[in-house]
Parts: C-alpha cells; sequence; structure tokens
C-alpha cells in the first residue's frame, strides 16, 4: 500500500507492507537511520520522533495510519553547522555515553520543553496549573526514555541548559 | 506481526469490518509478540465526532479518540476533576499518552506475563487453554474477583479515576442505537470466559466517557505505588474524592487500581466512611472491611498489607490538615 508522509518538510510517498511501523520506514525505506531501534515495544523511547508536533514512538505508530503526517526527526531539527539548542546542550554537557538513546532523548526534550511552556502538567507538578521545570519535573517528563549508560544527571543538566537558552 | 489487511473507517458503518485500531500502544505491541493476531484492523482515527471533549450540563462528554495527554491537559478537567488529570499523568510515559486514546485505555489489556507468553497456558488469550499463573509466579496479580481461570488485573490508571468519578461509556451499536454505561458496570469478571473483559457486543463502539458534573471543593487524589517513580503500572492504586464539613466526611468516593480484573469499588468502606468523624481508628476500621482475609495467589499477599496501607494513606491526605502534595481540590470554572 501507498503512504504519502512529510519528513523534516519533505513529502514522500512510500509503498509499504501493512505491517510496516513508521520506525522502519524512516530507518530503511526513507534512509534516516538517526532514530533508533532499542526495545520496539515503546518502552525505551530511542524512536522517539514528533508527529504533527508532538512527541511518539515511532516504532508503535503503523505508517499506514499517518497518511498526510508532518513527521520531524533528529535530521530534521539541526545540522552538524547549525545545532538545535538542546543539541548544542547535550555536545557541552556531554549528555551521554554511548550515544544510541541521545536522537530519541534530544527528540523527546524538544517536545517536553514546548509542552513545559504549553503549561502542560505532570504527575509530579505541586499545582496542576503552574509547573516549573526541576529536576523532579524533568526525571517524570522524561521517563519514557531510557539511557542505559545511565547519563540522567548530564541529560538533565543539558535540558537545563537548553532551556535557559530558549528563555 | 502476522500479515493483516488495513481499512481506514470512513463510517461508523466501517467499525464492524475488523480489529479496531485507534492508539495502537498496546495493540501493536500485542501484535508483534502474536497474541494478537487481527486479519483485519479497521483506523477508527479519522472518523469525525470522536475528537472532542465538550461541556455537557456541567459535566464533560470525553470523545473516544480524545489522547490520554489532551484529557490530563484539559484546563476543565484539571479545574473540576483534577483525580482524572493526575491518573491519567500517573500512567505510562508522555509518548505513549500522546498516542494512546480514552476508549483504547479502557479496552487494554492486562499485563500479566502469562497473558503475554505464548508458551504458557492462558485462558484469556486461549478459552479453555489453562492458567499458567496457577502455581506460577504473579506479583503484578489480582487480589480481588479473580476465578480460577484467571487471575489477571486490569492495569489502567485512568478507568481508575473514571470510576471513582462516576463516569458512564457511551457505547454505540452496529444499527445506531447509543447507550450509556456506568463504569462499575462496564467490565465484567473473569469468571468462566475471561477473554471476555466488558459487556461490548458485535459491531459496538465506545464513542465517548461522561464525566458528571464535579464535586466542588471536594479534595482529590491518585495515589499510585509501583516499583519505580515513573513508566510502572501500578502495584496498588487508589482514586479518591472527599468533601468534609469541619471534620465530618460528607461525601466520599474511592476506587482502587491493579487489585482486581477491573477497577475495584467497595461500596461498604463507603458506607462506613459517610457522616463520620475523620480519624485514624475510622480509617482503620474501613481498611479492615476494604482488604481480604486471603490472597487468590501467594506472591499477592503483600499487597493486602499494602492496600491497607495505601489506603489509609490516601484518606488522612484527603482529610488531613493543610496542603498535601499531589492533592487538589476540584473547582467549577466561574
Amino acid at each position: 500500500m501507498k503512504t504519502t508522509l512529510t519528513v523534516n518538510g519533505r513529502s514522500h510517498e512510500v509503498d509499504h507492507d501493512t505491517r510496516r511501523t513508521l520506525l522502519d520506514t524512516l530507518r530503511d525505506d526513507l534512509d534516516l537511520p538517526g532514530t533508533k531501534k532499542g526495545c520496539d515495544h515503546g518502552q525505551c523511547g530511542a524512536c522517539t520522533v514528533l508527529v504533527n508536533g508532538q512527541r511518539v514512538n515511532s516504532c508503535l505508530c503503523l505508517t499506514a495510519m499517518h497518511d498526510g503526517d508532518e513527521v520531524t526527526t533528529i535530521e530534521g531539527i539541526g545540522s552538524p553547522e547549525r545545532l538545535s539548542a538542546l543539541q548544542k546542550a547535550f555536545v557541552e554537557k556531554d549528555g551521554y555515553q554511548c550515544g544510541y538513546c541521545t536522537p530519541g532523548q534530544i527528540m523527546s526534550a524538544t517536545a517536553m520543553l514546548k509542552e513545559m511552556r504549553d503549561g502542560a502538567p505532570s504527575y509530579v507538578s505541586d499545582d496542576l496549573d503552574a509547573a516549573e521545570l526541576s529536576d523532579a519535573e524533568m526525571a517524570e517528563r522524561m521517563s519514557g526514555n531510557l539511557c542505559r549508560c545511565s547519563a540522567y544527571p548530564l541529560i538533565r543538566e543539558a535540558i537545563a541548559m537548553a532551556a535557559e537558552v530558549e528563555k | 506481526m502476522r500479515p493483516f489487511d488495513y481499512q481506514r473507517a470512513t463510517s461508523f458503518d466501517d467499525v464492524s469490518a475488523g480489529q479496531i485500531i485507534a492508539g495502537g500502544t498496546n495493540l501493536l505491541d500485542l501484535m508483534k509478540i502474536q497474541v494478537m493476531t487481527p486479519d483485519t484492523l479497521v483506523d477508527i482515527t479519522r472518523l469525525e465526532g470522536l475528537s472532542e471533549i465538550q461541556a455537557e450540563g456541567e459535566g464533560l462528554r470525553i470523545g473516544a479518540l480524545v489522547t490520554n495527554s489532551a484529557l490530563a491537559n484539559d484546563a476543565r478537567v484539571r479545574a473540576g476533576w483534577p483525580l482524572l488529570s493526575r491518573a491519567i499523568l500517573a500512567g505510562a510515559s508522555a509518548q505513549i499518552r500522546n498516542k494512546a486514546t480514552t476508549g483504547g485505555n479502557l479496552l487494554q489489556r492486562t499485563r500479566c506475563p502469562y497473558f503475554y507468553d505464548t508458551s504458557q497456558a492462558c485462558n484469556k488469550r486461549t478459552p479453555g487453554e489453562g492458567c499458567a499463573a496457577q502455581g506460577g509466579a504473579g506479583r503484578m496479580l489480582a487480589l480481588f474477583g479473580t476465578s480460577e481461570h484467571c487471575l489477571a488485573a486490569h492495569p489502567s490508571d485512568m478507568a481508575v479515576a473514571l470510576t471513582a468519578l462516576e463516569a458512564a461509556v457511551e457505547i454505540r451499536s452496529a444499527d445506531g442505537e447509543t447507550r450509556q454505561v456506568p463504569m462499575h458496570e462496564f467490565y465484567r469478571g473473569p469468571g468462566d470466559r475471561p477473554d471476555i473483559e466488558n459487556g461490548l457486543g458485535k459491531g459496538d463502539l465506545i464513542t465517548a466517557v461522561i464525566l458528571p458534573s464535579p464535586h466542588a471543593g471536594a479534595r482529590q487524589t491518585y495515589r499510585k505505588v509501583r516499583d519505580r517513580a515513573s513508566y510502572a503500572f501500578a502495584l496498588v492504586s487508589v482514586a479518591g474524592s472527599v468533601a468534609m464539613e469541619g471534620d465530618t466526611i460528607t461525601q466520599v468516593s474511592l476506587a482502587y487500581g491493579s487489585v482486581a480484573p477491573h477497577p475495584w469499588m467497595d461500596h461498604d468502606v463507603v458506607q462506613l466512611l459517610q457522616g463520620e468523624t475523620a480519624s485514624n481508628a475510622l480509617f482503620e476500621r474501613a481498611a479492615d472491611a476494604l482488604v481480604p482475609d486471603s490472597a487468590p495467589h501467594p506472591d499477592t499477599d503483600y499487597k493486602r498489607n499494602l492496600l491497607r496501607r495505601t489506603f489509609i494513606a490516601t484518606m488522612r491526605q484527603l482529610t488531613g490538615p493543610g496542603d498535601t502534595a499531589g492533592t487538589d481540590i476540584a473547582r467549577t470554572q466561574g
């Protein structure tokens, strides 16, 4: 079957089996291997991309269901010459060890900082109407992204740094 | 995944053609490990009229396709039913909540490890096959409402909140008729057919969840106990809403999660609390009524004490002085 996707601003028509996930479409059909396959079950967050601006696990998306949608991957938010604020902060703060989870972490954090700006609460927000970025809030809001090297403290530092830059 | 046909529903007439998929966060996971092997998937995400949250009287009508994130973030929900926001935000991850829908959350399957393992017997997966959890390992299993055929617990957080809030499920049948079923009647116990989890018939579609008017002034919380701080299923959870006049409990509603095949309610406990002066002694007595004398599986025996303590802590939180983190006061919007 055929599905049309806009990925990082470019329109693509892909011909695929009904079983194709968005993750496999991105990596194998569109040659965008920045998005990583970790668990393939929505538990690790390595495959996080933005669909219509919202962070999702691309491993739990059927490509067939995303006809007409806009997808943003790690390749779409910056380049080695022009890093996004979060990409810069991850480099600056050394927010990784092996780096495999990093694209997912950065895509997830990109959406998370927007959710904060939009006033979205989390389970650990004392006041559902006035959440502020703290270590506890970052840990809760980023819990869908695992880092098996356990670089969490530096990932939080990087996100906090990017949040300051964006202010 | 096994091969399947994909169809995109364009009208309600299309929904009977196969297995419905919306957010797919649980279904695709189960299809990947071939616990669920539908021949046809019917994608309902483009059906119109199911993605809105609308005021209905003093309550809300939540379309079945409203995502968990949209529902938890909705300003009206945060104000009037903060317990629902908290419960949803306690579940899964932000990525999953952005995809998962209101209707799908209610229909998610158990996370019993034997249901997930196709090399093990499971009556929920294959009726009549047996239950490997009997005599197996099972600290996530249920305390209440089980049968010899199934010991599994329902994993939803959102459904526990909706039960405490006395919500109803709106269902459209194939002939176009719509009915409302209260949350506490929506699920059925496992009995001898644990594969049948609710009263939905062929061609039925959940179209909305109806929230009744908020209990303005009630203190609400969702207390969830789990193995890690975030992104884990509950071992035990308590959803509670309590209104007080002085020290007297004037209104209380409670539901308990991850202890039964569906969100658990206990009317005797509510009766014990209603109209009484809040005190530790009262909560101890109510806990005695709530907690069963034995567990259906030795691995869930610990849940008896955990439920007792979580219940008492929740009641203290909802009746004690001052602001406590995680407690919100329901309010009507002026």
